[in-house]
């Protein structure tokens, strides 16, 4: 076991670091957009557009993020719409990551109880003084947890974006086992980047979460 | 080149045998050592909980394709021996599973209240038969429908020891799609097939979940 002969490459292991958190915050804001999107569609009273994100959702879910990379990186281009990889992989994680946010999202609003937007209706508030100030906050508070940790499970996914060749901290991996044939050392210290990332991550949600939904609770 | 034949369609379905020899494998290994690590974070010694969880966190914060190539190309040089490609695969499937399914179990075991253990030790029941009699049935039931959804998880993650060679159904799909040129039709297929493969079990979980909701 030795470590040292990895030390030389550590601006790419940053680099590559750089770029998987790029990945994943791209395709964490556009998936959560696909999300709200896809919420308030299925909340909406056209039925066409309702069976359409329905499909979408259960198509997502139900078959691997790899293939899903692979369909948007080596499909595309025989319909003469070429992208490269990791614009390819951005599309394909937020489009997987969205389909997960519209449930959350759903599941979140449908964890207010109808009567208290009723008793929102009955004090005089408009539509949208009843979703803000009643629907949203507590929606907010019951989704974030399942959010935060599909955001982590996201970040991990990530490393899929290497086989098509996205230059991200796995692909970087590779490079190194490459050129040092030190299968054992490089791995390790890719999974102790990839646990350091998440669990500040963790670390970081669990103290935004704590900030923003400590206002009174019933007891 | 060729043009996409029966034969391609037929050995997509065959690589689907190992596809679902990794999913059982990774169950088979991976679910006792779930119940252990679930068991071990409910226990009464604080040692063993933290060890637990802290086991459990470590997992669940490193990608599937870490753990596979961590134990199908790190270990065997550390180790300096030669471990069997299906030895180093199902060892990674059976962690992922066992954190993932122990997390989800204890979930289930931590939800029946603890009033219940206490009703069993007033009828003089030991630790193991409150248990194995009164609590574990109604985690059972509990976790059941997450068990299901992550049985999906561990179907749709099985596609990854396609990328060190294993030739399940999308290494298959990359074979196949290779040789005919013909991407499209050939992922679709394998995305098709993995389909219709998850959801019924993402159904079957979402009923489970129903029917749960109504009985409380």
């Amino acid at each position: 076991m030795n470590f040292l002969p990895l030390w030389r490459y550590q601006n790419q292991l940053i680099d590559g670091a750089i770029v998987t958190l790029e990945l994943t915050v791209i395709a964490a804001i556009a998936g959560l957009l696909i999300g709200i999107a896809g919420a308030v569609a299925l909340k909406g009273r056209i039925a066409p557009l309702r069976w359409l994100v329905r499909g979408y959702i259960e198509l997502f879910r139900n078959t691997p993020s790899l293939i899903q990379i692979f369909i948007v990186f080596f499909v595309l281009p025989t319909f003469g719409l070429k992208i490269p990889a990791f614009q390819a992989a951005c599309v394909a994680l937020s489009l997987y990551f969205g389909a997960y946010s519209v449930e959350i999202i759903r599941a979140g609003l449908d964890s207010i109880p109808r009567n208290q937007v009723e008793a929102g209706q009955c004090l005089g508030l408009s539509g949208w003084q009843v979703f803000r100030h009643i629907v949203l906050p507590p929606a907010l508070r019951n989704a974030y947890p399942a959010v935060t940790s599909q955001f982590v499970l996201l970040l991990l996914g990530t490393s899929l974006a290497s086989q098509v060749a996205t230059d991200e901290l796995f692909h970087v991996a590779g490079f190194i086992e490459s050129r040092t044939y030190r299968s054992f050392e490089v791995y390790a210290v890719i999974c102790v980047v990839y646990f350091a990332m998440a669990m500040s991550f963790k670390a970081l949600f669990a103290i935004i979460g704590a900030m923003a939904f400590r206002w009174p609770r019933r007891r | 080149m060729r043009s996409f034949s029966l034969i391609d369609f037929i050995s997509l379905v065959e690589a689907l045998r190992w596809t679902v020899a990794l999913v059982v494998l990774a169950l088979v290994f991976g679910a006792p050592l779930a119940l252990g690590l679930a068991m071990g974070r409910i226990s009464r010694f604080a040692g063993l909980r933290w060890t637990m969880a802290g086991l459990i966190q470590t997992i669940q914060s490193v990608p599937l394709l870490g753990l596979l190539f961590f134990f199908y190309f790190g270990m065997p040089v550390f180790l300096g021996i030669q471990v069997p490609a299906i030895i180093a695969v199902t060892v990674a499937y059976t962690l992922y599973t066992a954190a993932f399914l122990g997390e989800i179990w204890r979930g289930g075991l931590e939800a029946v209240k603890q009033a219940q253990w206490e009703a069993g030790a007033c009828l003089g029941l030991s630790a193991w038969q409150q248990f194995r009699h009164i609590i574990a049935p109604q985690a059972l039931r509990l976790s059941l429908p997450p068990t299901v959804g992550f049985l999906v998880q561990l179907i749709k993650g099985t596609s990854l020891a396609s990328i060190l060679g294993f030739v399940e159904l999308a290494r298959a799909g990359q074979v196949v799609s290779a040789a005919t040129f013909q991407p499209l039709l050939t992922y679709a297929l394998v995305a098709a097939i993995y389909f219709a493969l998850c959801l019924p079990l993402t159904l079957w979980s979402r009923s489970l979940e129903a029917r749960l909701d109504g009985s409380r």
